[in-house]
């Protein structure tokens, strides 16, 4: 049972593990999304070959007792890159939709909570960005740093949050003008309190379920960025990357394309289960009991 | 008579308006507050009545610092805080409290009854947890709420009991003074008399001024011992309850009264209704002169062009009035 003596700001977060836990479908997608996590992150350990070697004698073999998922056409293991590709994927996944996160929440809640010409000047650069050709900021990026992983996230982070802005930026911009906001503006309550304990509470479904739209958004832009030369190199390989070679040859190699993008599907709808979970716990207002 | 706490002197609060995207010009503005100056004493219960839109809320917003004045002077104890520096802001904030009319917006749907009614405690003083859960009990029994609430979220109440809540988070701030902003119009009719007689009572108990806002004479009737009546963002008319109420001396006042309903059906059926012809004017574009005359049915020539002040009749010294007329038989007429 609980007591109302528990320590103050917290219940809300502790009302929604509760509530969170009675959700099956948020309960299944987060332990998939952990067993995935869990298998890449011990790719070294567990996978049966080494990413590169090649067995050109073999070439591109179905699923069999040696090789769990087959072969690609060097006759590389598939599962081993998968477990590899993994790894990548979710690298760039989360530190990439972590950057536009951060940025994003940031930049839409001061455009949003100042408002005026502050909020038209910061949302007009915003549109100039949508503007501004993703490819050919990419090919420039490229001709001045050379290939690089970590320009992969800043690529990544610098387009994913413009978005996230705007989105944030609408939120608060309606909360503002909610009088709960204002009767804690009337108490003297300070501006870091107001934000934490009041905006950023109520915006964060949204954050959430656009957050894990974002992440899997973000492995497939980076199969494509891969894919222009920016990124992963061969013979290294992401979800994205695989898919995107297993496309090409899905005809004559249908496991190629299959597995890889199973565990990318896998990955898409556990997070958007959790997210969504995660969205409904946050309110009290759709708890059942 | 009794110390003032709060005083008004020529409040006006007007918001621009912009015409253009890029290149924003100022158009014009909304004279939401035109010159307004009142004064609340110590345990007074002052009503504020007028239309929808003719600056009510903008004046307790203004009163409750959320919205600067554009002119005029406010005064908490005769010290002036109309522009606080950002440290007495927060001292002048909670001495001053708001209750809002919109119960389902005014509580914070993420809160529970405890953390909403424990952050206004904390704001004045740290208190140990165990303190803390008493002093929100006791707040919550002092609004007629069962402690066994305590952990529940505001959806989970009727409007009645919102208000409450808000009304126990208001008395945990301690302030002097409550700006009541239509606090029961949300609500349903029957709950209406309940909350009146709950902020009336912890008002005298408590020695607290109010400003009771309404677009209900009946409604103010009740719990005011003084009524301010608004039109297009300036007082028309104000007075001792009772005295407005059997005499008053300004036409839309009067107007404003024989809207009202009696209860005796014999009165009811006799009762002489004046109907004003056409909508209040805008704020952007009041008339020039008293801002009632285009719908006054006693409006004479000069009505038009001089902005009568709010004075004090010459046979009723409490009782003052903006018109150029200012005694009952006129009226009659
Ligand atoms: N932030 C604002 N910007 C521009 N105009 C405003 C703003 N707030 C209020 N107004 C205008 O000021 C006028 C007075 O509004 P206010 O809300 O004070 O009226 P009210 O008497 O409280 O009405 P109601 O009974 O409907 O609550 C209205 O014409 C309104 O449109
Ligand atoms: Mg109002």
């Amino acid at each position: 049972m609980m007591k109302p003596d528990r320590k103050n700001g917290t219940s809300l977060y502790r009302d929604a593990v509760y509530r969170l836990t009675k959700n099956r479908a948020a309960v299944v997608g987060f332990f998939c999304l952990i067993v995935l996590l869990v298998l890449s992150a011990l790719a070294p350990l567990i996978a049966p070959y080494s990413f590169s070697a090649q067995d050109l004698a073999l070439g591109a073999s179905p699923p069999g007792p040696r090789h769990w998922l087959g072969t690609d056409i060097l006759g590389r293991d598939l599962l081993t890159r998968v477990l590899y590709g993994g790894q990548i994927s979710f690298l760039v996944g989360f530190s990439a939709t972590a950057v536009s996160l951060v940025i994003g929440v940031l930049y839409g809640t001061v455009s949003g909570y100042c408002g005026g010409k502050t909020d038209a000047a910061m949302m007009r650069f915003i549109d100039i960005m949508y503007a501004f050709p993703f490819t050919i900021f990419v090919i420039i990026l490229m001709v001045f740093f050379g290939r690089n992983i970590v320009l992969l996230f800043c690529a990544i982070g610098a387009v994913e949050w413009l978005t996230m802005a705007r989105i944030i930026r609408g939120q608060v911009l309606t909360l503002k003008k909610q009088e709960y906001i204002e009767a804690a503006v009337a108490m003297g309550l300070s501006l870091h309190k107001i934000v934490l304990r009041h905006l950023i509470p109520n915006v964060l479904g949204p954050i959430i379920v656009y957050t894990t739209l974002t992440i899997p958004q973000v492995m497939l832009l980076e199969a494509f960025l891969s894919f222009l030369g920016l990124g992963v190199q061969p013979p290294m390989s992401s979800w994205g990357l695989l898919v995107k070679e297993g496309a090409d040859s899905m005809e004559q190699y249908w496991w190629l394309l299959i597995f890889p993008g199973l565990a990318l599907s896998i990955t898409l709808f556990s997070l958007n289960f959790l997210g969504d979970g995660l969205r409904d716990a946050l309110d009290p207002r759709t708890a059942k009991d | 008579m009794q110390k003032i706490v709060l005083e008004m002197d020529g409040i006006r609060t007007h918001f621009p308006l912009y015409r253009g995207l890029i290149v924003r010009r100022q158009r014009g503005q909304v004279r939401a507050v035109d010159g307004v100056s009142l004064s609340l004493a110590k345990g007074e219960v002052l009503g504020l009545v007028g239309e929808s839109g003719c600056g009510k809320s903008t004046l307790a917003r203004t009163i409750i610092h959320l919205a600067p004045p554009t002119a005029g002077k406010l005064f908490l104890h005769g010290a002036d805080v109309t522009n606080p520096s950002p440290e007495n802001l927060a001292a002048v904030r909670s001495n001053v409290q708001m209750i809002f009319q919109d119960p389902y917006a005014s509580l914070d749907p993420r809160m529970t009854v405890f953390d909403i009614i424990a952050e206004a405690v904390l704001i004045k003083n740290r208190l140990s947890r165990k303190k803390l859960t008493g002093k929100v009990v006791a707040l919550m029994e002092q609004v007629g709420l069962a402690p066994e609430f305590i952990l529940k979220y505001p959806h989970e109440f009727s409007g009645g009991q919102r208000q409450r809540i808000a009304i126990a988070r208001t008395l945990a701030m301690n302030p002097e003074i409550i700006i009541a902003d239509e606090p029961v119009s949300a609500l349903d009719v029957s709950i209406q008399a309940q909350i009146i007689n709950l902020m009336a009572h912890l008002c005298r108990q408590r020695g607290l001024a109010m400003l009771f806002i309404s677009h209900d004479l009946s409604v103010v009737k009740h719990v005011s011992m003084r009524i301010a009546v608004m039109y297009l963002g300036k007082i028309m008319e104000t007075g001792p309850s009772e005295d407005i109420f059997a005499g008053p001396r300004h036409p839309y006042t009067k107007a404003l009264l024989s809207a009202m309903p009696v209860a005796d059906p014999e009165k009811e059926r006799s009762r002489k209704r004046i109907i004003l012809p056409g909508d209040p004017p805008s704020p952007i574009n009041p008339p020039p002169g008293c801002p009632f005359h285009p719908r006054c049915p006693f409006a004479q020539k000069k009505c038009a062009s001089t902005i009568p002040p709010l004075e004090p009749c010459a046979d009723k010294p409490e009782q003052s009035a903006a018109c150029v007329r200012k005694y009952d038989d006129e009226l009659t007429g």
